[in-house]
């Protein structure tokens, strides 16, 4: 018996193939984790199983330890507006506009409109100084912090907090375990933040998360979290959660993984991410590549990112080809996998345009075996996103 | 009735001159959960080493291999609807196909359970 097709856990980019540990590493391993490297760090896929985890997570709540994550933050000398304008040439949203402590979901786009990354970003004010604070992917963030350096002001200071641990808990029952613990994160909705203390020590916490569940991210002191990573997990609601069931998760809410279902020749029209260029800079067409992301916009982008379901119960996955009828690749898998809240395999592909409307029928051709697979809108779970009122 | 192991983590319960096989213990635990199983079909000739069946958890897909030549002459049905009995008893009602032996002098360069206890303890 032998591995043919493994979990992606080879995201370490060229040349960086030191692994580092995690803050929590000696907390996953006491509580069973199997450790396996992923993006550089050795992190857990997995504790008690994907799948008892994934379902637990969707039903109660799951604490996932992303530390792995690059947190960013951003100042200007002469205040926050020249930073954020320059970062604007890189970014599509509307970041001038964006309120003070809510979360906006952003792209870091190449010359050509091809994303280098996904990335949250959020404007805070932190003892009394304005900054902007920003989550990027693992496996790209040093990437990143090489590529937003030539953009950002002289006057501008880029932090990475390497000392900050970042946990997220998700799931229907997240918030009744985190307000047990830190009062008050009820009143947070979707995609807003607040700065809150436990113990004294200080916590960044927004409402957003990667499983389409309602639920928290967590930024701690990285010497903290192993105490606040045990509160957590002495609430009757909270089991740990490995990688594994984050990408299933994740797959099922039809959220797209960095590396996979995103690169830099993916742009975020075909990534049918359109909802991350805001009106007011697509009328401006200031940013990176907005001449050929606003023509993909207007005429329709070659291929596109769309959701199948696949008939029968073998998954599908990353690598797998869409061939048409003669045989002919017309298209390739990114992201795939069992659906455990489904019980059906489920994947995300590109394919042409045309072929991109629900309910199209398509092929999938797989080490010599065909399947059948059916376009689907996503999310294939729906989101359970809190977005107005106070539980 | 003897059973024995592959370095690949496949078993073989041989009776006359018939063998069942399946994955082991350790290799259910290592794939996990499992959520699709491919048997060979009955009739199939296969060399020891081929690609017999195809076993598939949350996580990955992997390749399980002939411990011995010969024909298979039944696959184990069950594991299309209930895959996850590969978890829940992988070295009994788990098993994966059926396959007469063409050359039984093969099992030689096979594991006992003991070797194989201790083969698996080392990685």
């Amino acid at each position: 018996m032998s591995d043919t097709a493994d979990l992606n856990v080879e995201d370490a980019p060229e040349g960086q193939e030191i692994i580092q540990t995690l803050p929590l590493d000696a907390w996953h391993r006491a509580r069973g984790g199997r450790m396996v490297p992923f993006a550089c760090y050795e992190m857990p896929v997995q504790y008690e199983g994907i799948m008892a985890e994934h379902l637990w997570t969707r039903e109660s709540a799951g604490l996932f330890d992303v530390s792995h994550m690059g947190q960013v933050v951003f100042t200007g000398e002469n205040g926050l507006g020249p930073v954020i304008t320059a970062l604007e040439k890189v970014l599509p949203g509307d970041i001038t506009g964006l309120g003070s402590a809510k979360n906006r979901y952003s792209l870091l786009l190449n010359e050509e409109g091809g994303i280098l990354d996904d990335l949250m970003v959020t404007k805070r004010t932190l003892d009394g100084a304005e900054e902007l604070y920003m989550v990027v992917n693992g496996a790209t963030k040093y990437d990143d912090i090489a590529y937003l350096l030539d953009f950002v002001p002289d006057d501008a200071t880029l932090n990475l907090l390497d000392e900050q641990a970042l946990l997220a808990l998700q799931g229907p029952k997240a918030v009744d375990a985190l307000s047990r613990i830190v009062p008050g994160v009820e009143a947070l909705v979707f995609m807003t933040a607040a700065d809150f203390t436990w113990n004294d020590v200080p916590l960044w916490i927004s409402r957003s998360g990667y499983t389409g569940e309602d639920g928290y991210e967590i930024s701690i002191p990285a010497e903290h979290a192993a105490a606040f990573a045990d509160r957590l997990c002495e609430q009757a609601e909270v089991k740990p959660i490995g990688l594994g069931a984050r990408d299933s998760l994740r797959l099922e809410a039809g959220l797209p993984l960095y590396g996979h279902d995103l690169d830099p020749e993916t742009t975020p029209v075909m990534a049918d991410l359109g909802f991350a260029l805001a009106k007011k800079r697509r009328e401006a067409a200031d940013f990176l590549g907005a001449e050929r992301i606003l023509a993909e916009r207007e005429n329709g982008p070659a291929v596109k990112r769309v959701g199948l379901t696949v008939a029968g119960r073998q998954p599908v996955r990353e690598g797998a080809s869409v061939v048409a009828e003669d045989g002919s690749v017309i298209g390739r898998v990114t992201s795939g996998g069992f659906a455990p809240s489904m019980g059906a395999p489920i994947a995300m592909a590109y394919v042409p345009t045309a072929l991109a409307t629900p309910g199209t029928a398509l092929k999938l051709l797989q080490r010599g075996k065909t399947h059948d697979a059916t376009v689907t809108a996503m999310p294939f779970v729906p989101h359970r996103y809190v977005r107005s009122g106070a539980k | 009735m003897s059973r024995y192991f592959t370095e690949d983590h496949e078993w073989i319960d041989v009776d006359g001159d018939v063998g069942t096989v399946g994955i082991s213990d350790y290799a259910q635990g290592a794939l996990g959960d499992i959520v699709f199983v491919d048997v060979p079909e009955e009739g199939r000739e296969l060399s020891k080493g081929d690609e017999a069946a195809v076993v598939e958890s949350v996580k990955a897909a992997s390749d399980v291999y002939a411990p011995v030549s010969g024909t298979v002459v039944e696959g184990n049905a069950q594991l299309a609807d209930e895959p996850a009995l590969v978890n829940s008893d992988p070295e009994g009602e788990g098993w994966f196909f059926k396959i007469t032996l063409s050359d039984a002098s093969e099992l030689d360069a096979l594991m006992d359970e003991a070797a194989y206890a201790a083969f698996v303890a080392k990685l």
